[in-house]
C-alpha cells in the first residue's frame, strides 16, 4: 500500500467508528429533552425514569465518542500535513469553535446530567440535560461546517503560497453546503437516536420486562423517527442532492451511475455501474425520475460521466454509487416502517403486533448503515479532491510521514478500537439487562456511588 | 497580532497544564496514595466531574494552534508523529479507564482499570514533558518547513536529535514529578483521614523531586538552548518568571508544613504557571527552531495565518472565553463541591 492509500484508509476507519458514538448521542440527547420536558411538565416521575436510563446509555456513548474523537483532530497535522498547512487558517477556526463552543459545555453539563439530579432539582437538571443536547448539536454544526467548506469552499483567500486564509466567517458558517448537510446529518442522527430508543422498547415487550418503559420508548421512537425519516428525505435530503447537482454534478452522474449525458435521464434503483466498460448492468429505473428530482423537469438534461475528463472523476464510482443507493433504500425503508408502525399505533393495535415488534427490533442496526453510507458518498463524492476543485486529496498528505508508520498506527488503532467495541458491547449489554426503574446502581461512571 | 496569539495559544496550554495536571497527577500517585476501594473513588470523585472539561483545553489549545499557526501545527503534528500517535493511545484508555472503572464490581475488572489509570496517567506527563523538550530544542527541519524525528538516536540532543535524549528526558521526569506533586495537593485537599496522610506524604516527596529536577533545568536550560540565552539577555525583565516559579516552589512547601492545603495547592498552580511562562518567554518568538539551519526555523512570524483571519478569530475568541469561564465556575462550584458534601 502506497502512503497515500494508508492515509485515506487511516482517516476512513479512525472517523468511521468514531462517527457511530455521536449520531446517537446527537439524536439521544434531544429524546432525553423531551423525556425530561413530559416529566416535569406532567410531574410522572416514569418519565424521569426513562431520562435517566437513557442518559446510562448516552454516557457509554459519550465516553466513546470523547476519546475515539481526540484523534480526529491530531489526525489533520499527522496525517494530513500539507492539507493542514494550506487550510488551516480557515478550517482551523470551526474546529477551535467547535472546542470553546460546544465541548466545554457539553463536558461541563455532562457531569451535572448524569450525577446532578440530586443536587440540582428538576428544573436546572432539565437545563442540563438541554445543554447538553445544544453542546452536542452545536459540535456537529461545526464539523459540518468545515466539510462543507472542503465540498464548496467559501468565504477564503489564496495567499502567494497557494494556503488559503479566512476572509468571511459569517460565508463560511452560513454556506448553503453547510445548511442544508447540517440539516440532512442532524435528521439523521435523530433517526439513529429513534430507532434505538423503539428497538430497545419492542425487546424489552417482546421478552416482556420492563413493559412500561418498553411502551414509552417505542412510542416516542416511533412518532419522532416518523417524523425525523421524513425529513431526511425532503426536504432535507433533497436539497443536499440539489446542492451536489448545482456544484458537484460530475459527482452526481457516479451516483446515480449514468455514464452518458441523457434528456429525460431514468433513476436507476438498483444496478452494477461496469466503469471498464462504461454501462450500468442489469438496471431496474423509474424513466424520467433523475431528471425530474434533480431539475423539476420531466425531460431536463442530465450530465454523464463521459461529460468530464476522467481525471476529475470520482476515484471509486463502484463504491460512491452503491454507498449513495444503500443509504437511499434505507432511508425508503425507514420512512415505511415508522409509517406503518405509526399507524397500527394510531388504530391502538401496535404493542398487541409482535410482528411489526420484532420489525422495529431488527431495524436497529440499519439507521448506522444508512449514516455510514452516506457519509462515504460525501466522502467519496469530493474525491479525487480534498477542496473540491481546488486540492487534490494527493497533495495533502504528510511528506515526512512513511507508509509504514502510517500502517503502525493504522494497525493500532484498529487493535484499540476492536478492544473498545468489546468493552463497549458488554457494558451496553448490562445497561439493557439492568434496565430502567433499577433506582440503585453503580453505572452512571465515576461519581455516582458517590453521589448517591 | 502574530504575538497575541501566540500569547493566547500558551496561555490555553497552561491552563491545560494546570487544570489537566492535577486530575493526571492524581493518576500518578493514584496506586500509592488509594489502597482500599473507597478511598480510590474518593480518588476518582475528585477528579470525576472534571477531567473531561480539563482535558478539552487540550483540545482548544490544539484547535487554536491549528487556525493561527498553521504551519507550525502541520510540521509539529506529523514530524512528531509516532509519540503524537502514542498520547493519543494513552488519552483513549486513560479516559476508557476512569469511566468505565466503576460500572462493574469485579476483583479483576477494577484492578484491572487501575493499574491502566495509573499507568496511563504517568507515561502521558511523561510524553508531555518530553514533547515540550523537543519542542524547546528544535528539530531538523528541511526546506520545506517538515521534519520527520525517531523516538531516540544516541540521547544526545545534538545534530541528530531523537524524540528522547538526555533533556528531553530530564524535562519528562520533572513533569512526572511536578504533577504528582500537584495531583497529591489535590488529593490532599479533597480527601480526609489515612488517605489525606498518605496524599500528603506523596506531595513531600515529589516536592523534594521537583525541587532538585527544577533546579538541575534552570542550570542545564542556558547551556542546551542558546536561544533562550540571548533571549533572556536581551530582556532581562523576563527572570521575574524563573523568579517567581522559585518563589511558588518554597511556598508550596511553607504551606504544607502549615497545613494550609488549599494554599499549597494554589502555590503549586502558580509554580506551573511560571515555570512555562518563562520556557514561553524564552521561547518567543520561535514556535519549532530548527537544528543545523537557523533560517528555517519556524517563527511565529512565518507560521501564522493572515492577520485578517487572525481578527476574525479575536471576534468569537473573547466570548467564547467568557462563556468557558462560566462554564468551569459552575463545574467546581457547584458540580465538585456537591458531590463532595454529599461523599463525606
Amino acid at each position: 500500500m502506497d502512503g497515500l492509500t494508508v492515509d485515506r484508509i487511516h482517516f476512513a476507519f479512525t472517523i468511521t467508528f468514531h462517527y457511530l458514538f455521536p449520531q446517537l448521542t446527537m439524536g439521544l440527547s434531544l429524546l432525553i429533552v423531551i423525556l425530561k420536558t413530559i416529566a416535569l411538565r406532567t410531574g410522572d416521575p416514569h418519565y424521569n425514569e426513562a431520562a435517566r436510563f437513557w442518559a446510562r446509555i448516552f454516557g457509554i456513548n459519550f465516553v466513546v465518542g470523547v476519546v475515539t474523537g481526540i484523534p480526529m483532530e491530531f489526525q489533520f497535522g499527522t496525517n494530513w500535513s500539507a492539507f493542514s498547512k494550506a487550510t488551516g487558517g480557515v478550517i482551523g477556526q470551526p474546529l477551535a469553535m467547535e472546542g470553546m463552543f460546544s465541548f466545554f459545555l457539553e463536558s461541563t453539563f455532562l457531569g451535572a446530567l448524569l450525577f446532578g439530579e440530586r443536587q440540582l432539582g428538576p428544573r436546572l437538571h432539565w437545563l442540563s440535560a438541554f445543554l447538553v443536547f445544544l453542546g452536542s448539536w452545536i459540535s456537529g454544526f461545526f464539523i459540518i461546517a468545515t466539510n462543507a467548506w472542503m465540498q464548496h469552499p467559501v468565504g477564503y483567500a489564496r495567499n502567494a503560497d497557494g494556503s488559503f486564509s479566512l476572509v468571511s466567517l459569517w460565508a463560511l458558517l452560513t454556506n448553503r453546503w453547510a445548511v442544508w448537510e447540517y440539516l440532512h446529518n442532524m435528521t439523521a442522527a435523530v433517526v439513529t437516536g429513534s430507532t434505538v430508543m423503539a428497538a430497545m422498547g419492542a425487546f424489552y415487550l417482546l421478552t416482556r420486562q420492563f413493559e412500561n418503559f418498553g411502551r414509552t420508548f417505542v412510542r416516542l421512537g416511533v412518532v419522532l423517527g416518523l417524523v425525523a425519516s421524513a425529513l431526511m428525505i425532503f426536504p432535507t435530503g433533497d436539497r443536499q442532492g440539489y446542492n451536489v447537482t448545482l456544484y458537484q454534478p460530475v459527482t452526481l452522474a457516479a451516483m446515480e451511475g449514468l455514464f452518458e449525458k441523457e434528456r429525460g435521464a431514468p433513476l436507476a434503483i438498483i444496478g452494477q455501474p461496469d466503469v471498464e466498460a462504461r454501462r450500468l448492468d442489469n438496471p431496474i429505473i423509474v424513466p424520467n425520475m433523475l431528471s425530474f428530482l434533480t431539475h423539476r423537469r420531466w425531460k431536463a438534461e442530465v450530465l454523464g460521466l463521459l461529460d468530464f475528463p476522467q481525471d476529475q472523476w470520482p476515484d471509486n464510482v463502484a463504491l460512491l454509487y452503491y454507498s449513495y443507493h444503500i443509504m437511499v433504500g434505507l432511508g425508503t425503508i425507514f420512512v415505511a416502517t415508522f409509517a406503518l408502525a405509526g399507524l397500527l399505533m394510531y388504530l391502538g393495535r401496535l404493542y398487541q403486533t409482535p410482528l411489526m415488534l420484532w420489525a422495529l427490533m431488527l431495524l436497529a442496526p440499519f439507521p448506522y448503515i444508512a449514516t455510514t453510507a452516506g457519509w462515504m458518498t460525501a466522502e467519496l463524492g469530493r474525491q479525487p479532491w480534498l477542496v473540491y476543485g481546488l486540492m487534490r486529496t494527493a497533495a495533502g498528505g504528510s511528506p515526512r510521514v512513511s507508509a509504514g508508520s502510517g500502517l503502525f498506527t493504522l494497525l493500532g488503532f484498529t487493535g484499540l478500537y476492536a478492544v473498545l467495541s468489546v468493552l463497549f458491547l458488554f457494558l451496553i449489554y448490562l445497561e439493557v439487562q439492568r434496565g430502567p426503574g433499577a433506582t440503585e446502581h453503580l453505572s452512571a461512571g465515576t461519581v455516582s456511588t458517590q453521589a448517591n | 497580532m502574530s504575538s497575541l496569539w501566540f500569547a493566547i495559544v500558551a496561555v490555553m496550554f497552561v491552563i491545560y497544564a494546570v487544570l489537566d495536571g492535577f486530575d493526571l497527577g492524581v493518576g500518578i500517585v493514584y496506586l500509592l496514595a488509594g489502597r482500599t476501594d473507597a478511598e480510590r473513588r474518593t480518588l476518582l470523585g475528585s477528579i470525576g466531574p472534571v477531567w473531561d472539561g480539563n482535558e478539552v483545553w487540550l483540545i482548544a489549545g490544539g484547535g487554536t494552534l491549528f487556525f493561527a499557526f498553521p504551519a507550525a501545527y502541520a510540521s509539529g503534528f506529523s514530524g512528531f508523529y509516532l509519540p503524537l500517535m502514542m498520547v493519543l493511545w494513552l488519552l483513549i484508555l486513560r479516559g476508557t479507564a476512569v469511566e468505565f472503572r466503576n460500572h462493574i464490581v469485579s476483583p479483576v475488572w477494577t484492578p484491572f482499570w487501575d493499574v491502566v489509570f495509573a499507568g496511563a496517567s504517568g507515561l502521558l506527563a511523561l510524553f508531555f514533558g518530553a514533547a515540550l523538550g523537543n519542542v524547546l530544542r528544535g528539530v531538523p527541519i528541511d526546506v520545506d518547513g517538515n521534519f520527520f524525528l525517531p523516538l531516540w538516536t544516541n540521547f544526545r540532543p545534538g545534530p541528530n536529535p531523537g524524540i528522547l535524549d538526555w533533556f528531553t528526558i530530564t524535562i519528562g521526569i520533572t513533569s512526572v514529578a511536578v504533577l504528582a506533586m500537584h495531583g497529591a495537593l489535590w488529593a490532599t485537599v479533597r480527601s480526609a483521614g489515612n488517605l489525606q496522610e498518605r496524599a500528603r506524604g506523596l506531595a513531600s516527596w515529589s516536592w523534594l523531586a521537583t525541587a532538585i529536577l527544577s533546579v538541575t533545568l534552570l542550570l542545564v536550560v542556558p547551556l542546551v538552548l542558546p536561544h533562550f540565552g540571548r533571549r533572556y539577555a536581551a530582556r532581562p525583565w523576563g527572570l521575574v518568571f524563573p523568579t517567581l516559579a522559585v518563589v511558588s516552589l518554597v511556598s508550596i512547601k511553607i504551606s504544607s508544613r502549615a497545613t494550609r492545603d488549599s494554599t499549597a495547592f494554589l502555590c503549586s498552580c502558580a509554580y506551573i504557571v511560571f515555570m512555562l511562562a518563562a520556557a514561553a518567554f524564552g521561547h518567543y518568538p520561535y514556535l519549532l527552531p530548527a537544528i543545523g539551519d537557523s533560517q528555517v526555523s519556524l517563527t511565529i512570524f512565518d507560521a501564522s495565518t493572515s492577520s485578517s483571519g487572525l481578527s476574525i478569530a479575536l471576534s468569537w475568541f473573547i466570548p467564547g472565553t467568557i462563556l468557558v469561564l462560566a462554564y468551569f465556575i459552575f463545574a467546581y462550584r457547584r458540580l465538585l463541591s456537591r458531590t463532595d458534601t454529599a461523599a463525606n
